[in-house]
């Protein structure tokens, strides 16, 4: 634990990348294998889920530090991270032994979630009194499951496949899916010619970059292959052996939640890769992205459920051919053998094939662009027709041309703290338009404010709270921001009775007081824009207020 | 709260009717007795100011030559009105004071700021016994605990060896009055040249002139910044960060020293290489532990987590309530320099 702790806080204490990344190679170097993967783990996102309840935590944290409760919260409100707040609160000593991290998380993180109350207690408070501070704020991390600390995945995916030697694309791929914490799978990962991949492993996605100059800039158009910018979960359909496989791009596998493809994809040729979006479709048009929600919200799906939100696979790319992988080849050679692939099969399929649009100059592509909203897409794709299929999210070969977002002033009305690096700030916003003489909450939004701006903000809402539930302040409804979002759709989960997608704020309009803020009636207004909602490729949930929240 | 307060709030700041003076005001008055030459305690403007002997030159320098400065030996007693007058260190830094104001038998005592842990560039915090203390509360809060500072200064100079290592040059940002000279002295200058910026320099001067051992420095300008690139420690202000004046000093890893960097939001907000916890307030422990050792029943508590401590106080069976006073708190404090005219970047 020490080591890794260690390693904890040297990410925490740089900022720069570079550092970052040699003492992320010191560690992986290192470290026991079996400690190693635990560590990778954490630090690539995974987290164990639900091991104690909050009010457990908070019990036996009150008890182990004989404060009384209101301070604990004055404190966690100083300080804005609760794993943090405990590691500074409880009492110091501890340390003396060096607990092994596999050995901590798999005897005594892991057991907690199953374990009765009182055992629970004594194990949790046992391994506090056991570390020192450090240790303790890591630990809090991996129970809390907060586990931030500025290393993004691609630069601890890079440091590990520099200490293996190989191109962090392969380590991407390695890592892809259900890898699994243990000295085993990270030897094999380590190994410099694992050969044996893990026949149920997706690759890397390829990511594009929204294109914020002209169009125009990216020189010959004839050098571009264009199509539309579906609005669904961008996923791949993996048949290798007899195995089939659907993964989203957030790594999940969704295999049973889409039956119809899953059936198909049965048929296509052992060693088939397809890249491409899990859409919602019916009679030749894709339904709004709500409609995809509703076989996402379902563990089982019904043949009701197939009937009412039918979905498709809109394939645009051909990942692996009859066992060989084509990442390294064009787009053009690509898109061939893709077609080549999808005509092949038999009848009606859900494997769509991404149609190419017209050939068309510059300006011809941007009038297809305008009829994207009207056509139920959310703007057109451009990528390079030499390009090869890479890793992650590179500028230079994809592009997403996206429609403009709506836009609409909202009044800030409830703030909470952030995390990480906006500890103790309030970022963290929920915005209302008017309706009736009242404010109702219709979008939370984090992003969009400067550092100094955020500043200014968390000053007002200081000073201007009315109210608290728990880490809830509501506020004086005085500052009105401009709220950029792009799909916006009825939903009775809601109290506003609609739901945003992707809310961020795009300007504080200090020029105008609350009362100038837009109505409810305004925004349920740009619904009655064609039932065509939009998505971009994270597939977050829909970023509204629920009815049972505050 | 007693019933004849010896201190009470007044729109100029905290004043003492049967000595018919202010303590640390904030407006422009007759007579201000100063705690410490802090420029938020410390206000200009005043027609005469008495302050303990140690503190007196570096109140002169921040106040200029026009106003009646008196400085009063630590421990001495004068009658001012009504009441009974003495200065005791505070060790918050050089001539930082506790003022003791007696009258009729009443004792109270004013704080101003303070720390308990020993500091070689200052007299070490007296207890003063009193029916009334009036304390500080930057940092109360159960959160702010420091380690010893021997750890501190024994981790500062480890990461200038560090960076020494990788040629690159260490920049510790401190308030430039108290901080800077408290680290100054406990560096090892066996390790490398040490530098200090034009607002810490004329500073340390006072420092040196009152007796206090500060190791050599030089002046950090485009010359030292070059003869000594990659080897060199400069103390800066914090308000030297982000000026074009640190390129000269390319490249180097950029610290921070304060309480505040207790917490990793705080530090990761300024976006510094590393943050270290060396403060000259009392944590959370020191101000429960002083407030218990004056024997003070009634203790009225100032800027800072005035809510909190007062709040605790009084769980804990004590006369306690808050003061509202103008002394900033020290988050935005610590970022700004005490002394704005000697913060040009140097030449």
């Amino acid at each position: 634990m020490k080591a890794f702790t260690q390693l904890y806080i040297d990410l925490d204490e740089t900022n720069r990348t570079s550092q970052k990344l040699a003492v992320l190679k010191r560690y992986f170097r290192s470290a026991p294998p079996s400690d190693a993967a635990w560590a990778l783990s954490f630090l690539s996102g995974d987290r164990l889920k639900r091991l104690i309840p909050n009010k457990l935590l908070r019990q036996w944290a009150l008890e182990e530090t004989q404060l009384p409760e209101w301070l604990l919260e004055e404190s966690y409100d100083a300080v804005g991270d609760f794993a943090e707040t405990l590691a500074l609160l409880l009492p110091p000593g501890g340390g003396q032994a060096d607990i092994a991290l596999s050995h901590l998380i798999e005897d005594r993180l892991v057991p907690l979630a199953t374990l009765s109350d009182e055992a629970r207690h004594d194990l949790l408070v046992g391994t506090w009194r056991g570390l020192d501070a450090r240790e303790k704020l890591v630990w809090n991390k991996m129970i809390t499951g907060e586990f931030r600390v500025g290393v993004s995945k691609t630069l601890v995916i890079r440091a590990v496949a520099e200490v293996a030697n190989i191109s962090p694309g392969v380590m991407a791929h390695r890592l892809m899916g259900h890898w699994k914490p243990t000295a085993a799978e990270f030897e094999r990962l380590l190994h410099p010619d694992a050969q044996a991949q893990d026949i149920t492993r997706p690759y890397p996605f390829c990511l594009a970059y929204p294109l914020v100059g002209k169009a125009a800039e990216l020189g010959p158009s004839t050098q571009w292959q264009v199509e539309w910018k579906w609005d669904g979960i961008r996923g791949q359909v993996i048949r290798r052996e007899g195995h089939v496989g659907i993964w989203s791009r957030g790594e999940d596998l969704v295999t049973e939640r889409f039956p119809e493809i899953q059936r198909a994809a049965h048929e296509l040729p052992a060693g088939t890769v397809l890249d491409g979006e899990i859409l919602a479709y019916e009679d030749g048009r894709p339904l709004p992205f709500g409609a995809l929600q509703h076989r996402l919200g379902r563990k089982r799906v019904g043949a009701k459920l197939q009937s009412d939100y039918p979905v498709v696979f809109m394939t645009y790319d051909l990942l692996e051919d009859a066992g060989e992988d084509l990442r390294s080849k064009s787009m053009t050679e690509r898109r061939q053998r893709l077609e080549h692939l999808l005509e092949k099969l038999p009848g009606p399929s859900p494997f769509k094939l991404s149609p190419l649009l017209p050939d068309a100059d510059w300006v011809g592509i941007e009038q297809l662009f305008k009829q994207a909203r009207a056509s139920g897409v959310e703007g057109v794709m451009l990528k390079r027709k030499s390009s090869v299929y890479r890793v992650g999210r590179q500028k230079g070969d994809w592009w997403k041309w996206k429609t403009d977002p709506y836009h609409i002033d909202a009044v800030l009305i409830y703030a909470q703290q952030g995390h990480g690096r906006r500890a103790s700030l309030y970022t963290d916003y929920t915005f209302g338009v008017w309706n009736a003489g009242q404010l109702v909450p219709i979008a939370k939004a984090y992003s969009g404010l400067s550092d100094e701006e955020i500043r200014k903000v968390d000053n007002f809402v200081r000073r201007n709270s009315t109210e608290r539930f728990g880490p809830v302040r509501v506020v004086k409804p005085e500052l009105v921001f401009e709220l950029a979002f792009e799909g916006i759709q009825i939903s009775n989960r809601h109290k506003a009775g609609v739901a945003v997608r992707f809310p961020r704020m795009s300007r504080w309009r200090d020029d105008k007081k609350a009362g100038d803020a837009d109505t409810l009636d305004t925004l349920k207004a740009l619904i009655a824009v064609p039932e065509a909602s939009k998505v971009s490729e994270q597939n977050p949930p829909m970023a509204g207020v629920e009815t049972s929240g505050i | 709260m007693p019933s004849e307060p010896l201190i009470v709030e007044s729109p100029e700041g905290l004043y003492c009717p049967p000595g018919d003076f202010y303590v640390d005001p904030w407006k422009p008055v007759a007579r201000a007795i100063i705690t410490h030459a802090h420029g938020d305690h410390a206000r200009w403007g005043s027609k005469a100011y008495l302050a303990s002997q140690p503190g007196i030159a570096i109140l002169r320098r921040r106040m200029g030559p026009d106003p009646t400065i008196e400085g009063m030996p630590y421990g001495t007693e004068r009658m001012i009105g009504e009441t009974r007058v003495s200065f005791h260190p505070a060790g918050h830094l050089l001539g930082s004071a506790q003022v003791r104001i007696e009258h009729r038998g009443e004792t109270w005592v004013v704080s101003g700021d303070y720390k308990t842990e020993p500091d070689r560039t200052c007299a070490p915090f007296e207890v003063v016994p009193c029916h009334t203390f009036l304390t500080e509360s930057t940092f109360a809060l159960p959160v702010y605990r420091w380690k010893p500072q021997s750890e501190v200064f024994a981790q500062i100079q480890e990461w200038w060896k560090a960076n020494q290592a990788v040629g690159q040059t260490s920049i510790i940002f401190a308030y430039a009055l108290g901080k800077a000279q408290r680290i100054l002295a406990a560096l090892d200058p066996s390790i490398g040249p040490i530098l200090v910026h034009g607002a810490v320099d004329p500073l340390n001067q006072l420092y040196r002139d009152a007796g206090i051992a500060l190791p050599p420095t030089q002046f950090a300008d485009a010359v030292s910044a070059k003869t000594t690139l990659g080897k060199a420690l400069v103390i800066a202000p914090p308000s030297a960060r982000g000026t074009p004046w640190l390129r000269k000093f390319q490249p180097f890893s950029a610290a921070f020293a304060s309480g505040w960097m207790q917490l990793r939001g705080a530090r990761r907000r300024r976006a510094l290489d590393r943050g270290f916890i060396l403060s000259d307030h009392a944590d959370w422990p020191a101000l429960l532990a002083t407030v218990a050792r004056t024997g003070a029943r009634n203790i009225g508590v100032m800027h800072g987590n005035t809510a909190v401590l007062s709040r605790y106080l009084r769980e804990q069976g004590y006369n306690a309530w808050e003061l509202h006073t103008h002394h900033s708190d020290e988050a935005a404090e610590e970022d700004r320099s005490p002394m704005p005219e000697a913060e040009a970047p140097a030449p």
